[in-house]
């Protein structure tokens, strides 16, 4: 247990310490090796690279260097990532074997390591993280934290004002006040519908009851989605105060973490979370000397899908089969085991802290007219930069996906982002100037979803693609329900006809008749958006699902069984590449002979037409 | 607490109902039947199938009708081109991954599924796709279940986890995978099942049936050297009408009987008999077992499904139950025995039949136990719907038939065996006998109408014989359980306790005709079933069991003493004694 006063003296011994993770300019003779321990770096032996600064620093005796484990940096696509500080110096795609270098060149002579400094996407060598273009539209509350401390030691989080919001609320603030901030703020729920968070706040206060949860949804399920996994693991602190100022507001003692069990460092880091904030009474009986008490459970959830789906979530902590409910009633008014229930996601619960602590207009100033402050988004596809970015509501996607993505790569072209996973929509280029924010997405067919972002370049198929989400959707449909449960697997038929060349005019129509049925009688959310990527990509490349009913072909040639590859004489120049590459000896031609491709033997992989240098093969 | 009235409007039409009630009820009050599929009143009100989807003016997406409420102002449309259109995709879908062997389907003409296919007129299937395949799980002696006929409603689901807290089959898998199972996939035949069978009669389709077993008694009928006898259970007679479109309640024993001996039984004999015979050992017990204080409280042992419960549920409580058959085993054991040796027929010819309401007792006649000198007590088990099948088959119009009576020389029975189909009934029965047993009088008192009404629990204090006497009866599994946590800490203060496992008693039993969803919601059918019972006791001339003088003259002739040597060897069994069903199987 730690008293208030212990507390702030932390807070300010830490903090002149930590100096040098937020300030370049910091005189110190100290530096801080900053190793990520995101999954994406964990998996690619970022544990083995901080044992061995670790060991090669013991074994050379160097002072005053200190090796620190951290969340994620976000650019995911360059980990493993080492930062070293004060100087804020990026290194990129790092490997164990780097460390000897680094410590040789970098601490002990001063050089910078050139060959692993991180590339920009102008191919210069950028010196530090902030000069990357891919941080420099983007703007960090959620995961203000991430990649600057050590998420699993709770002196580097009170270091940076943590826990210091809860002491305010407790001390200073009626559950009222508290509720009225995050009202003014404009918060709405970062889980995908966008519903305000004040106001849930404001309903589960108001429900009667004596006893009531608080609920962290964890459940982050979208294919290639990993804000929520980032932030639990670069800052889990920040979700345990935001819950505890959420239960102190609602009236709730008892919060559960609804996690899934596919995600084992945010897990570990979670426990070890609870466990530091249990020892030092942040968390428990009478937190801070007032009435105020309030625990965290974590619950494990098993990897379904539709457990992210707030009711069946509940009915999972509940020990249940993962099966959502019919609302009315909301959690709100009714939830774990029939008790008044606030359930919100990571990033929201991640944004609580600094709305407390910096005020609701500071927020709301940040952001568009409906939608405040930052969304994080998980940038993946055909795009260069991978990796996770945290944006100000309105950003437009033109500038993610060229300014901070860097652009698509082997200079194709876009052709469509993918926003809100299986439950949303894609974009196509004609919107690429589209605001993001949650109205704007739902206006062209998409929605904010929780953050996944899924860029395609044009040799992606929309059918294949409509095809893929619903075979997401089709194995994770929790069966309760007759529209999700036979619904989607005979959309998904359609779709698996259409792209085997096997379809017909009639099937679009009776996509768009299952679509627009499911969408309205399904009774969760799963079901009700299922049919999104089916109708977005509909609207906007109609002539694509044409194209495969009536001409059976696919221009994207992704639909293999019915690609028929063929070589342009015009602009062959007899080369001879593709025939090199052909794995079964389909292409035919000597010399400089323009080539020809035998259909018989033809497999359509698609070799010949990446090797071809002058785009002379195609459809 | 008087409820608020709320106002609102369906289909144009004005309707005020109480606060809590939900939209569908409120559109019943207008004469709106809002079509449903896997509603099942106070089982299963889940809102799974999506068939009942309404428009409710101002909100988004369809309403359930069936589990939402109504709100002040609201405004319902239960049949707009949207609701219609995905009423009929829903349905389109459900069709798409169900069998659609109607003509092969023992439920076809009782089906809601095929209800509602003809009320929509579905006339293809507009999504047709992959199927589910599923194999018949026919391994056990009650139920079959061929879930390519399943719907996913859940009803069987409910009424097993639910109403009887037993769980022995649930959802497994996912989405267009998910299907009803048992633990670890295996046959009914190896689980928890305890066959009531109130999943068949909440089952809207022909997933789940009883296993027919009317062939036999065809061959058997047909079959020159079988003496091939019929028994009748109480509830049968105030259900059987049911299938030939009779309303329910109505007793037809007179019609039955003519048409069993039309079907060319060789002698119908009436399973109330039985039941007297029963409560005479009953009553016997219990009263040596309440003077000795042994093993109290005593627990009646005529329900099949609740002795296989307690078997494998509390098998530590066995010795609580009483060691007498159950009365159609009594009554097949008598007549292989007494009844051969007067008539003198080689009781190795005697064909048994029992018509039942209940398909546990298909299970229960299978029991090592229940035979005498290697002759089962019992050869076969129909039940109601079988019956009303074999009627039909044999082109009996039953409506046109003539009363009859039970045969000689058993043709007596009491209004006491009567009522032992519902719950109740065995406790009151056996107390009418124990009190004159015990005072050594005839008396007046009969009616103990504090056993009597529809709860699952009804507890009473009973003066017998100068005696209180605290006895409780349960009906349905889910309170069965209760009272056995009651006996197992040591809390029950009782002596005598009376427990059926359907809900409701036999007239509710699994073998019975099955009613609809609507039906359920708009009748009580246990009580027009069990008040048909009790006005048969009330006017029985005879309504005390031990008064019934075709069994005072089988034990002067024949048995001796209720309780005495040969009686045990006949009318009871090893039950009691510690050994439980699965002991049975591994022999």
């Amino acid at each position: 247990m730690k008293t208030l006063q212990e507390l702030h003296k932390i807070r300010e011994e830490k903090r002149k310490e930590l100096e040098l993770r937020v300030n370049t300019k910091t005189d110190t003779r100290e530096k801080h090796i900053l190793v990520c321990h995101g999954t994406g770096c964990t998996s690619s032996k970022s544990p083995q690279i901080l044992e061995n600064f670790k060991k090669i620093i013991k074994e050379k005796n160097i002072q005053n260097v200190r090796v620190i484990k951290t969340g994620c940096f976000g650019l995911c696509a360059k980990g493993p990532i080492v930062i070293i500080r004060p100087e804020d110096t990026f290194y990129a795609n790092c490997t164990p074997e780097d460390c000897e270098e680094i410590i040789q060149s970098h601490i002990i002579e001063g050089k910078i390591v050139e060959r692993l400094l991180a590339k920009d996407i102008d191919g210069s060598k950028v010196k530090s993280l902030d000069e990357l273009s891919f941080y420099k539209k983007q703007m960090r509350i959620a995961l203000k934290n991430c990649g600057i401390i050590n998420p699993e030691n709770i002196d580097e989080y009170i270091a940076f004002d943590g826990y210091r919001a809860l002491e305010r609320v407790l001390k200073e603030m009626f559950p009222e006040e508290v509720i009225d901030i995050i009202k003014k703020s404009g918060l709405r729920g970062r889980g995908g519908a966008g519903f305000p968070t004040g106001k849930k706040w404001e309903l589960t206060r108001q429900s009667d009851g004596i006893q009531k949860y608080v609920v962290c949804n964890a459940d982050e399920g979208d294919p290639g989605a990993f804000m929520d996994r980032s932030i639990l693991e670069g800052d889990p602190h920040s979700v345990l105060e935001a819950m505890a100022i959420a239960g102190y507001s609602i009236g709730a003692n008892k919060g559960f973490i609804y996690v899934r069990a596919e995600y084992p460092i945010a897990v570990q880091r979670l426990k070890i979370a609870i466990k530091q904030a249990e020892d030092y009474g942040i968390l428990g009986k009478n937190i801070f000397d007032t009435d105020f008490c309030f625990d965290i459970e974590i619950r494990l959830g098993a990897g379904a899908f539709v457990c992210g789906e707030e009711t069946a979530l509940l009915e999972s902590i509940e020990g249940k089969r993962g099966q959502p409910r019919v609302k009315p009633p909301y959690p709100a008014q009714s939830g774990l085991w029939g008790k008044p229930t606030l359930i919100n996601n990571v990033e929201t619960y991640a944004n609580i802290t600094q709305i407390i602590l910096k005020g609701a207009e500071w927020f709301s100033s940040i952001g568009t007219e409906n939608s405040k402050g930052t969304k994080v988004f998980a940038l993946g596809g055909n795009v260069n930069n991978i990796g996770l970015v945290e944006v100000p509501m309105g950003t437009t996607l033109r500038e993610i996906v060229y300014d901070i993505g860097g652009g698509i790569p082997n200079g194709r072209d876009f052709k469509a982002a993918q926003t809100g996973g299986p439950s949303g929509g894609c974009i196509p280029k004609e919107h690429l100037d589209t605001p993001i924010d949650y109205e704007s997405l739902k206006t062209i067919g998409s929605m904010m979803g929780s953050g996944g972002l899924i860029v395609m370049d044009d040799t992606k198929c929309m059918v294949s693609l409509a095809k893929f989400y619903l075979q997401f959707t089709v194995s994770e449909s929790c069966g309760k329900c007759t529209p999700c449960r036979i619904g989607t697997k005979r959309m998904l038929e359609i779709l698996e006809k259409l792209c085997s060349g096997e379809g017909e005019e009639l099937d679009i129509y009776k996509l768009e008749k299952l679509a627009v049925n499911i969408q309205k009688s399904s009774i969760c959310g799963l079901g009700q958006s299922a049919p999104n990527p089916v109708i977005s990509t509909l609207k906007y490349f109609r002539d694509e699902f044409r194209q495969h009913a009536i001409a059976k072909e696919c221009r994207a040639l992704e639909c293999k069984a019915m690609a028929k590859i063929a070589i342009d004489p015009e602009k062959c120049k007899g080369c001879g590449l593709c025939q090199k590459h052909c794995p079964v000896n389909a292409i035919s031609g000597e010399g400089r002979e323009k080539r020809t491709i035998d259909q018989e033997k033809c497999i359509k992989c698609g070799t010949c037409l990446a090797s071809c240098p002058f785009h002379a093969i195609g459809n | 607490m008087e409820k608020n009235l709320i106002n609102l409007t369906i289909d144009d039409q004005k309707v005020t109902v109480p606060e809590g009630t939900t939209i569908l009820n409120a559109a019943k009050q207008v004469g709106i039947d809002i079509p449903t599929l896997c509603f099942l009143k106070d089982i299963n009100e889940v809102g799974d199938c999506r068939m009942c989807i309404v428009e409710v003016e101002g909100r988004r997406g369809f309403a359930t009708s069936c589990i939402q409420t109504v709100e002040e102002g609201m405004v319902v449309h239960t049949h707009t081109p949207n609701v219609l259109e995905a009423r009929h995709v829903i349905l389109d879908l459900i069709i798409s991954n169900h069998a659609k062997d109607c003509l092969t389907c023992t439920r076809s003409g009782n089906c809601e599924l095929q209800a509602l296919a003809t009320k929509f007129n579905v006339l293809n299937v507009e999504f047709p796709g992959e199927m589910t395949k599923h194999k018949i799980d026919d391994l056990s002696p009650s139920i079959v279940r061929d879930f390519n006929k399943c719907i996913l409603c859940r009803r069987c689901v409910a009424a097993c986890k639910n109403v009887q807290q037993i769980g022995a089959i649930d959802c497994i898998n996912r989405g267009f995978e998910s299907c009803i199972s048992t633990f670890g996939d295996n046959s009914l035949n190896d689980v928890n099942c305890t066959f009531c069978g109130q999943c068949i009669e909440a089952c809207p389709t022909g997933a789940l049936h009883e296993k027919e077993t009317i062939n036999d008694v065809w061959v058997k009928l047909k079959d020159p050297d079988a003496y091939v006898i019929v028994q009748t259970a109480p509830a049968v007679r105030v259900a059987l009408g049911e299938e030939f479109g009779m309303p329910i309640g109505t007793n037809v024993k007179g019609k039955m009987i003519t048409a069993l001996k039309r079907l060319g039984f060789d002698k119908v004999f009436d399973t109330n008999t039985g039941a007297d015979f029963t409560i005479m050992e009953e009553a016997t017990e219990f009263i040596e077992r309440f003077k000795e204080n042994d093993n109290l409280p005593m627990i009646t042992s005529c329900s099949p499904g609740w002795v296989k419960f307690i078997e494998m549920n509390y098998p530590e409580l066995l010795p609580h139950l009483s060691s007498c058959k159950s009365p159609h085993q009594m009554f097949g054991a008598i007549c292989k025995t007494y009844f051969a040796e007067k008539q003198n027929i080689d009781p190795k010819k005697i064909y048994m039949v029992s018509v039942m309401p209940c398909i546990a007792k298909k299970f229960e006649s299978k029991r090592p136990e229940m035979e005498n000198d290697g002759l089962r007590n019992v050869d076969n088990v129909i039940t109601t719907r079988e019956l009303a099948r074999m009627i039909k088959q044999a082109n009996i119009e039953f409506e046109k038939l003539e009363d009859s009576q039970f045969d000689d020389p058993m043709e007596e029975a009491t209004g006491a065996g009567a009522i032992f189909g519902t719950t109740g009934g065995v406790m009151e029965a056996a107390l009418r006998t124990a009190q004159d047993i015990l005072s050594g009088k005839d008396l007046e008192k009969i009616d103990f109408k504090q056993v009597r009404n529809s709860k699952g629990i009804k507890r009473a204090t009973v003066n017998i014989a100068g005696k209180d006497l605290n006895v409780v009866i349960a009906s349905g599994l889910a309170n069965a359980r209760k009272i056995l946590e009651e006996i197992k800490e040591g809390k029950a203060d009782y002596q005598f306790v009376e427990i059926m496992a359907c809900p409701g008693g036999c007239i509710m039993g699994g073998g019975q005709p099955i009613k609809s969803s609507k039906i359920r919601s708009e009748l009580d059918i246990r009580k027009l079933r069990s008040n048909a019972l009790y006005t048969i006791d009330e006017k029985s001339v005879i309504r005390k069991s031990h008064e019934n003088p075709t069994l005072q003259k089988i034990y002067k002739e024949y048995l001796g003493k209720p309780g005495g040597h040969l009686a045990h060897k006949l009318l009871h069994s090893a039950k009691g004694d510690g050994l439980f069903w699965h002991d049975y199987k591994n022999k």
